[in-house]
């Protein structure tokens, strides 16, 4: 029996094989990344800098000290001044630094930008960490109806063109799936310099509390049935665009990774499942997608790859009808 | 000559860099305005800066100023040299262990920002009374004049004692000096280490207490050698003027600087000397130096060397031409001949042989009492002063800066007088609390004073409100050093930072012809002169003003500043006062950015560069019309027509025209009426609650928590509404108790501060809207006239018969009149809540000690008192004695209830006959439980009083003076936890173990909340707090099962927020409780470092998290034999990170120091679990009692 190769090719860099740990909690972890690896794990993504995160934090100690200060003759302040707040990004570059140095698998920082020069900053900041490659996670939710969907397109291209010229690693964009015209637009981005596209962001959405009727933003882990989005979006974008695809959303099981490889992933990128499961199960994702190769006697991850793009697989409709007209048929034929 | 520093301090600062270099021990407690001394000390030592010795000072916080002098005493009998920083009532605290370290002879400098000793009224601001009441303890006592010299000074008196042996006081005066920023020289440790001799040093160790070397001190003697040995001591203090003399030779030698026991300025040849010590000098010399130009024989002595009293020298000082002499004391003790320096200076030159230097002839002397309370002291007054003493007849005693139509003590002086020279930019800046001005503006002085050559000074006044206060900052910027210790008279810049004090503050009242006025406004440069008040408008045509206008708020939002517009002002005065190049003045500025907020991380700094770059693009000079056109004119502070003594005293004060009140305005006991703040329209707040009956469900949370009383309900019979506004709304009251009412909802628009907590704690929300509740936040100038009209309206209506109503739940005790109304305390103050409620049940019978702190600040700080009257004019009487013991000045008030209660049963049984057996026993024997029985108690005393108009016994009169007595009276004791936990701990353990009737309200926000923050032993563990920057590391102490373990004490833990119910049910049981009762009252913060819109709703959090269990102990019920303790909070569902995490003063830490703040919560949630599980215990006790127990305790 032939071991097959499971390598794969992802921003320029060889990786052992297409799975790869999404940011979150575990690869922000050194011993969970640790395990991550030794599991297995191809790459990771180092959870993102937040610089709105890092401004509030700032802006809320600023005004922790202001508020009211010398507004009384008794009072001039309320709280004793520290040596230092752990503030701003150097602790996440610092940690992230000791990331990279902890394994010896390619880690990839991730940077959620807020204003138009934090992102460059902030970009500079995570390549001088020695990372592998860096990941914009990007996401605007357009609440102004004056704003058009191209003014939302032009902001995204704008903020690739200029961190790509601000950086020389590669550069991964991680986007929404809610595009009007996803392959117009990533192409656009792979004109701007983005290497490759992380497909796709699962976004924080708020829930209802029904006690005290707020909302309050929850995420919930992703389910395996998510994966048909990127199966579907990577089928298409694969023939067109030459740019490293990464499939993120409910990648769970051994078959979801298998058949986003076939729409034409380079890798797969996971977090709930791992969460859920512990990073230990990474191996046994990896031994499951080791022996369907195997059964499916194929020699090596490069040639299942894209295998079912829109281009290479025999019902192209089917992508783009959606799966309307299949479950629609489905349904009636069951009576 | 060394290289040192030029620095922009104050003068705590400048005596605490002093001190903190020169001692290894630091024990203190906080009192205002010395408070930034320990404060400063603390952090240097947090931060591990070393003293010239090379350890850290070991900075500890005591529990009262005793307890800090007690701790300093011993630190110096076993050898660390020990320091303390105090004022006013804490230096008198310390005066038992200040006769027994100078008895002792125990080297140590007490570094005092003189101030004010309450008498008739508490005061936080500056004069000499305090330690002029410790001249007997035979410590030095050395005055500092202005912020170079409490530097310079502070190392003269450390170099002194240490020397001599004798203990000094190092005082300066509160505010003008502790607090006024000025640009000295700084001493470097090199100087500090030049000055202390090592072998002094040595010799101190040696004395101190060593068992290697073992000793008796602190013997009790007897009359056979006690006299003996007190005179031993006699060389050490004759010695003592030489020796401080010979150390500021040495300081002189080093430093360059030279100082005197005393320093005489002016003519050689002068005839009229003041004599006089203490900042006023400044002023004093100014004037010296006027006059002198102008060739008048003037002569200015300025005492440093108080005690001890140098005759010698203080007659070689004075020129030997004096005639006259003019003794000033910044203090003033009742039936003395004269102030204490007049009467040393009468003596010195009594004892004075004639023929030595100094006069030729004994001059007269006349002694002046001036700035009692930081009272200004000006130029104008001091030359005044030399002309008195060119009169034929001086007035021998007089008072200057007040008009004495009383005693007529006072001498009038011109105020037009000025010495202000032409060199000196003058800069007043008014500002709110909140805007940021008073920081930008010390910035502003540090950029001049340590950037340039420039001297620069400035002093920072504050109104007494907590909330929407005003200040004023006085800037002057000049090429020579700056001695002006007065208030700026004649501004030649004027800033105006918020545009509606326009309404209210004449801003111009001190502009000079031709300055420059720049004003915060909302509008376009083109549109603003119509916006001005007609005053103003005219202000500017007639003194020919340059005009400037910013729209400061605008530039600040953009800039994502919110509504910090400190740094916009401040580029705007840069650029158009002309005292730095623009450019320069930017850079500077962002480098102060840099330097105060760097810490805080970039973003900070951005958006204040941004700002600070955005400003001058929004800056437009105006083109003044040639005619004052407004319509608009600006408002009265008094609207409506008050008593006498509203109009002719309190409405004065409002105006801010206080100083202008002759003394016979004045009460002569420090009495005032109550039920003045609701004539005080301060209007601060932008946004309103406005009330929506459709949803209303009429729950009474939004009154109840209203921390101003500016939200209210009332029920009132159908029938009553008449002649309503239109927009007059009501609801049906749906309560069986009351039928045919209706009830009302209504706000205080010009009362109201706009904290919003009302309608964070509203819990109807519109089905249609959610975000609309049944009271919304709503812009203030939308509502304003029709809330106007229907609060008048709302007052109008009857009050509720208070005999109709059980009053034990939130519902209807809020439809009870408030006689707790529109307090200065912060919007959203977690205090007051608790007080309203207090004032609601009670306040018609309720006599309340009030310890000192942020309760009795905004209950009894001038102008205006919130506590008031009903109808009928009763209402709490209210008193502040002292910070310490407010729990046995309360006992005080039930020995005297109940003493003069018995004086009128006494005497209704001798006059039973008069009166009718009936009524005395029903008087006697009525147990007044409710409101029904108290107004029937009332309506007995009445018919009784009516009974003894016609009856002629000698004892009637008697009778009628105490029948009040015999309705039951609500004695209260209020205070904070720095009160109830720290400096009266020991009184209130006390009074508890009296079982007497008072009842103690702890409004316990874990922190000294009035003076800024510091721990105390109610602060959390894990909190930051000042003298606990690294997270308090023991947990708070549980004063409520302290005060259980007596068993004969109510006491419950209550919070407002979690559990309103609970509350308004302890605030009843406590006060039926015929025993001591404890209520400990979590009461929120600014100071903790929250949301305060949200802060009452956060209280749930405390609760769930257990960090706050809510409980009850009856010590009825263990008489009963049932469960006197009961929990009424549920078990702990949050965690105690969860809660933390929530505020700043956990967050920090959290930040700061991660591992610490891990060690601690964790700490803190073993505190809560460990306090929960015993809790439980408590509650599942049955209390089994054997009877004669029970006999007893009943």
């Amino acid at each position: 029996m032939m071991i097959p190769d499971l390598s794969t090719h992802y921003l320029g860099m060889t990786l052992k094989n297409p799975l790869v740990a999404a940011a979150g909690p575990l690869t922000g972890d050194l011993d969970s990344l640790r395990r991550l690896e030794d599991a297995g794990a191809s790459a990771a993504v180092f959870p993102s800098l937040f610089e709105e995160q890092i401004e509030h934090d700032e802006m809320e100690i600023h005004n922790f000290y202001e508020f009211q200060a010398f507004s009384n003759a008794e009072s001039p302040n309320y709280f004793p001044e520290m040596v230092n707040y752990n503030l701003g990004p150097d602790e996440y570059l610092e940690k992230l630094g000791r990331a990279k140095q902890s394994v010896s698998i390619p880690v990839m920082g991730s940077l959620n930008g807020w204003s138009d020069g934090g992102w460059i900053r902030y970009a500079k900041a995570i390549e001088q960490t020695g990372v592998d490659a860096l990941e914009l996670n990007v996401y605007f939710v357009p609440t102004d109806p004056k704003i058009t969907a191209a003014d939302i397109e032009k902001q995204y291209v704008d903020l690739v063109a200029a961190v790509h010229q601000s950086i020389s690693i590669p550069l991964a964009v991680k986007i929404g799936q809610n595009f009007t015209s996803l392959p117009n637009f990533a192409q656009q981005l792979a004109e701007a310099g983005a290497d490759g596209l992380v497909l796709f962001n699962r976004y924080l959405e708020a829930d209802i509390n029904l006690e005290t009727l707020e909302y309050h933003p929850d995420l919930v882990l992703s389910n395996r049935h998510e994966a048909r989005t990127p199966i579907r979006w990577i089928g298409i974008l694969r023939d067109q665009l030459d740019l490293s695809l990464a499939a993120s959303s409910g990648v769970h099981r051994a078959q979801g990774i298998v058949k986003l490889l076939l729409a034409g992933a380079d890798i797969t990128m996971m977090t709930s499942i791992l969460l859920m499961e512990g990073p230990e199960f990474l191996s046994t994702l990896l031994k499951d997608v080791s022996e369907w190769l195997i059964d499916y006697e194929c020699d090596s991850v490069e040639q299942l790859k894209g295998s079912m793009s829109q281009g290479n697989c025999p019902n192209p409709s089917a992508l783009e009808r959606a799966n309307y007209m299949q479950a629609l048929i489905n349904y009636t034929s069951r009576y | 000559m060394r290289d040192r520093n030029f620095v922009t301090v104050d003068g705590n600062e400048a005596a605490a860099y002093v001190a903190h270099q020169l001692n290894e021990v630091i024990a203190i407690y906080p009192i205002t305005p010395a408070s930034p001394m320990g404060e400063l000390s603390d952090m240097w030592s947090s931060t591990g800066k070393a003293n010239i010795f090379g350890t850290v000072p070991d900075v500890i916080e005591m529990q009262s100023e005793a307890g800090a002098a007690g701790t300093v005493h011993g630190a110096l009998q076993a050898g660390a040299l020990t320091t303390t920083f105090t004022a006013s009532q804490g230096l008198l605290l310390m005066i038992p262990n200040m006769y027994k370290i100078a008895g002792e002879l125990t080297p140590t400098v007490f570094h005092v920002s003189a101030r004010t000793l309450a008498t008739h009224a508490l005061s936080i601001f500056g004069d000499h009374s305090d330690v002029m009441s410790v001249r007997g303890t035979g410590w030095a006592l050395l005055a500092s004049n202005s912020v170079q010299e409490v530097h310079d000074l502070a190392l003269i008196a450390h170099a002194a004692t240490l020397q001599s042996w004798v203990p000094f006081v190092h005082f300066f005066d509160g505010f003008r000096t502790s607090h006024e920023v000025n640009k000295i020289e700084q001493l470097s440790r090199d100087d500090l280490r030049d000055m202390i001799n090592d072998e002094w040093i040595q010799t101190f160790r040696q004395r101190a207490m060593d068992p290697d070397q073992p000793v008796l001190r602190g013997s009790a003697q007897n009359p056979d050698v006690f006299f003996q040995a007190r005179e031993a001591a006699n060389p050490f203090y004759n010695d003592l003027p030489q020796i401080v003399q010979e150390t500021m030779d040495r300081f002189a030698a080093l430093v360059g600087r030279s100082y005197h026991l005393f320093d005489y300025v002016g003519a050689p040849d002068a005839q009229r000397v003041i004599v006089m010590m203490g900042s006023g000098v400044g002023a004093a010399e100014e004037t010296v130096r006027a006059l002198t130009e102008h060739g008048e024989k003037v002569g200015l002595l300025k005492v440093r060397l108080y005690r001890p009293f140098d005759t010698k020298a203080f007659i070689n000082t004075l020129p030997s031409t004096v005639e006259r002499i003019a003794v000033l004391d910044r203090t003033k003790e009742p039936g003395a001949i004269g102030e204490p320096l007049y009467q040393d200076v009468i003596t010195a030159l009594v004892e004075h042989e004639t023929g030595d230097n100094g006069p030729k002839q004994r001059p007269t002397v006349i002694g002046g009492r001036y700035g009692l309370s930081s009272k200004e002291f000006t130029p104008a007054m001091v030359a005044r002063i030399y002309e008195e003493l060119q009169a034929e007849q001086p007035k021998r005693h007089f008072t200057i800066g007040i008009i004495d139509d009383v005693t007529h003590l006072s001498l009038r002086w011109d105020p037009e007088v000025s010495t202000e020279s032409s060199e000196v930019t003058r800069a007043v800046f008014y500002g709110l609390g909140s805007d940021g001005t008073v920081g930008a503006s010390k910035n502003s002085v540090k950029i001049i004073g340590e950037n340039t050559s420039m001297y620069a000074q400035g002093y920072f006044v504050y109104d007494s409100k907590k909330a929407g206060s005003v200040t004023v900052s006085h800037l002057r910027f000049s090429p020579r050093p700056i001695e002006s210790t007065y208030l700026i008279e004649r501004a030649n810049f004027v800033a105006c930072h918020q545009f509606q004090f326009l309404n209210r503050i004449d801003v111009l009242s001190t502009v000079e012809q031709g300055a420059t006025f720049l004003l915060n406004a909302p509008f376009a440069p083109d549109e603003v002169w119509d916006q001005l008040p007609q005053e103003i408008q005219q202000t500017i045509i007639d003194k020919d003003l340059k005009f400037y206008v910013v729209d400061a708020y605008r530039v600040a939002r953009e800039a994502k500043m919110a509504n910090r517009i400190n740094t916009v002002m401040q580029t705007c005065f840069f650029a158009i006062s002309g005292i730095l190049e623009s450019q320069e003045a930017i850079q500077h500025i962002k480098k102060a950015i840099e330097k105060s907020y760097g810490k805080r991380g970039e973003a900070v700094l951005r958006r204040n560069y941004a700002a600070v770059d955005a400003a001058l693009d929004g800056l437009a000079k105006v083109d003044v019309p040639a005619q004052a056109t407004s319509a608009l004119h600006r408002l009265p502070f008094v609207e409506t027509n008050g008593s006498d003594f509203v109009n002719r005293v309190t409405s004065i004060l409002l105006a801010g025209r206080g100083d202008l009140l002759p003394v016979s305005a004045l009460p002569v006991d420090g009495t005032f009426p109550t039920g003045t703040a609701k004539i005080e329209k301060r209007s601060i707040a932008q946004e309103i609650p406005i009330w929506d009956p459709e949803i209303c469900i009429a729950c009474g949370l939004c009154v109840l928590v209203c921390p101003h009383a500016a939200i209210r309900s009332k029920a009132y019979p159908n029938e009553s509404l008449n002649g309503k506004p239109e927009a007059f709304q009501s609801i049906v009251w749906k309560g069986k108790d009351l039928p045919d009412h209706l009830l009302t909802i209504q706000v205080a628009p010009d009362d109201c501060t706009g904290c919003g907590v009302c309608v964070d704690v509203c819990p109807a929300k519109s089905k249609s809207s959610v975000k609309h509740k049944a009271i919304d936040m709503l812009p203030k100038r939308d509502h304003l006239q029709r809330e106007r009209s229907n609060f008048e309206y709302f007052l109008e209506l009857p009050e509720l018969d208070r005999r109709e109503l059980k009053t034990d739940t939130v519902k209807s005790s809020q439809l009870l009149e408030p006689l707790f109304e529109f307090s200065g305390a912060c919007a959203g103050c977690g205090e007051t809540p608790y007080l309203k409620l207090l004032s609601q049940l009670y306040g018609d019978r309720a006599l309340i000690a009030n310890a000192t702190g942020c309760s009795s600040i905004y209950g009894g700080n001038l102008p205006t008192t919130p506590w008031a009257t009903n109808a009928e004019g009763r209402g709490p009487t209210w008193s502040n004695s002292l910070f310490e013991d407010a729990a046995e000045f309360g006992l005080g008030f039930r020995l005297a209830v109940d003493q003069k209660r018995e004086y009128a049963e006494y005497l209704l049984n001798q006059l039973a006959g008069e009166i009718g057996t009936e009524l005395v026993e029903t008087l006697i024997n009525a147990t007044q439980e409710n409101e029904a029985e108290i107004s029937a108690q009332r309506e007995r005393v009445a018919e009784l009083q009516a009974r003894l108009e016609n009856c002629d016994h000698p004892e009637a009169q008697r009778l009628k003076e105490n029948a009040d007595s015999l309705v039951r009276r609500s004695v209260w004791v209020v205070g904070g936890d720095g009160w109830a936990y720290d400096i009266g701990f020991g009184g209130l353990d006390h009074v508890l173990t009296t079982g007497r009737d008072v009842n103690i309200l702890v409004l316990d926000t874990g922190v000294y909340s009035n003076t800024g923050g510091q721990a105390s032993k109610s602060t959390p563990r894990a909190a930051v707090a000042k003298f606990a920057a690294a997270g308090k590391t023991v947990r708070r102490k549980d004063l409520g099962m302290l005060a259980v373990s007596y068993g004969n004490t109510y006491v419950a833990q209550l919070a407002m927020g979690a559990n309103p119910a609970q509350t308004v049910r302890v605030f009843h049981e406590a006060e039926s409780y015929r025993g001591p009762s404890v209520i400990l009252a979590y009461s929120h913060c600014i100071a903790q470092g929250i949301d305060m819109s949200t802060s009452m709703t956060h209280q749930k959090d405390a609760v769930q998290s257990g960090f706050w269990p809510l409980y009850r102990y009856d010590p009825r019920l263990a008489r009963t034999g049932g469960r006197p303790f009961q929990l009424d909070s549920r078990k702990p569902k949050l965690t105690f990170e969860q809660f933390a995490m929530k505020e700043g003063r956990f967050a920090i830490l959290a930040r700061s120091n991660p591992e610490q703040a891990k060690r601690l919560f964790q700490l803190a949630q073993g505190d809560i679990d460990d306090q929960w599980n015993y809790y439980e215990q408590m509650a599942g006790i049955e209390r089994e009692i054997t009877s004669d127990l029970r006999e007893e305790q009943q």
